[in-house]
């Protein structure tokens, strides 16, 4: 049981790390491209959302395994494949949970309106001095808000790992998949110390969530 | 005639949709659902197909880990009729009143087999397992799946468990542990008998009855189906000789 909470605690940390330093820049670029393009590179971002897991997880099987475009790069490095690792599991979490980073920070940066990132233009700050002093700072709560979001996401993360995981404990046996093994043996008490401590979990995040968007109203007001 | 025409047209749709939901509608014959579990899944849909064409009722398979199926049906799932892959999940759901007394009897017992897609990849002997060359073997859920349980013991007998455990990967059930394999993600894996056995790819060792437990699989009449003919008659069906010779053709053994 501990080694799979840990091993989901880094999962979920490990995932949310890369997704903010990918989500905020690609939400960045995102929230300023007004054409069709934009919408589409942003309805391709926001995919995951609505995709089952089994389909992402399929996909990366596919797409990690030897047979796969990344088959002789990986036969390069010495592996035989990335799925049935915390490698191919990292992988898989960044993409489903990318559109969780990358929507309320997109939404956050539009929020902004144009006006800040011009006042800062004007006195002269460069666009990457604008985008880390004023743009970032503004937009914390989306960013906050996106970081919650990923990391509870991640956490309890089931299909992709059960159609990716090959089950390893330590490596890639996580909570939810112990939760579904202690049912399948009919270890109701495990299985319900687990679930009970997933539910405490993820209310309290989703509760951190509403606390900083309320943050965010009030100090815009 | 342009009226008539798209007329034509308009009742061509109404038929069209009518005929695709048609099989929706409730059938006159009699359904039986069934719960199977994942290493039976070639033979069950042959099986439902003969036992259709013979009795006219039809069957509703559902495939899935006898655990996940075990667990399901303590919490009232609605199946009829239950082909574990086990003999110890049947019992205890009789015993717990959620199956019919005297229902259960052994349908068929597994084969337990190495199996990789790579052809030459797995000897006649299983030599390939004191190698070790590989980076991944494939098992079931041990705890869930006989096939794991009869995996673990063969690994045992032949001494070499404690050098490949490091190696394993699990899948949920002996469906995706073969899928493993046949993607070519672990190199090779323990998977059921029946699921190679009408395949010629790759290389197999059929791993000899002296290394592990028989695979008794065992079948249960459950609580909803205890009034229901068609199930009823299924269950015996499947003791019948033109079953037990579907059952035979995939590599089980029979008792009956």
């Amino acid at each position: 049981m501990w080694p799979a909470i840990k091993l989901s605690l880094e999962l979920a940390t490990v995932t949310t790390l890369l997704l903010l330093l990918l989500g905020v820049p690609l939400a960045w670029m995102l929230a300023r491209c007004h054409g069709w393009w934009g919408e589409t590179l942003a309805a391709l971002v926001a995919l995951p959302m609505v995709l089952p897991p089994t389909v992402i997880g399929f996909y990366m099987l596919i797409l990690l395994g030897p047979h796969g475009p990344l088959g002789p790069l990986l036969a390069r490095l010495g592996l035989h494949t990335l799925a049935f690792s915390f490698t191919g599991l990292v992988i898989g979490s960044v993409v489903y949970s990318l559109p969780f980073m990358v929507q309320p920070v997109r939404h956050a940066f539009r929020a902004l309106g144009p006006g800040p990132w011009e006042a800062a233009l004007t006195l002269r700050a460069g666009p990457l001095d604008a985008f880390w002093s004023v743009a970032l700072p503004l937009a914390q709560g989306g960013i906050l808000t996106g970081a919650i979001m990923c990391f509870a996401h991640t956490l309890g993360e089931f299909g992709v790992v059960l159609m990716l995981g090959g089950d390893i404990p330590g490596r890639t046996e996580v909570l939810s998949i112990v939760i579904f093994n202690a049912v399948d043996n009919l270890q109701w008490a495990e299985a319900g110390r687990l679930a009970a401590g997933m539910a405490g979990f993820s209310f309290l995040a989703v509760l951190a969530m509403f606390l900083v968007e309320k943050r965010v109203s009030r100090l815009r007001a | 005639m342009r009226g008539r025409l798209k007329n034509k047209i308009r009742y061509g749709a109404v038929l069209a949709l009518a005929a695709a939901l048609l099989p929706l509608a409730p059938a006159c014959a009699a359904s039986v659902s069934v719960a199977v579990a994942a290493n039976f899944t070639a033979p069950a849909r042959e099986l439902a197909a003969d036992f259709q064409h013979a009795t006219g009722d039809t069957l509703q398979l559902s495939f899935g880990s006898s655990g996940q199926f075990a667990a399901q049906i303590t919490q009232g799932a609605p199946f009829e009729v239950f082909l574990s892959a086990d003999a110890a999940r049947p019992e205890k759901l009789a015993k717990m009143g959620l199956g019919a007394p005297g229902s259960v009897f052994t349908y068929a017992t597994g084969k337990l087999v190495l199996w990789s897609a790579v052809p030459g990849l797995v000897d006649d002997q299983g030599k390939v397992l004191r190698a070790g060359k590989f980076a991944h073997i494939a098992i079931a859920n041990p705890q869930a799946a006989p096939y794991g349980a009869a995996a673990i013991e063969t690994m045992r007998k032949l001494g070499v468990y404690a050098a490949l455990a490091p190696k394993f990967v699990t899948g949920e059930s002996i469906n995706q542990t073969y899928q493993f394999v046949a993607t070519g993600n672990a190199e090779l894996g323990f998977v059921a008998l029946s699921q190679v056995i009408k395949t010629h790819k790759g290389s197999a060792w059929r791993v000899p009855q002296s290394l592990y437990t028989p695979i008794a699989q065992d079948a249960v009449l459950l609580k909803p189906g205890e009034n229901d003919p068609a199930a009823r008659a299924f269950m015996a069906y499947l003791k019948s000789p033109a079953a037990l010779a579907v059952i035979r053709a995939y590599g089980y053994a029979t008792t009956h």
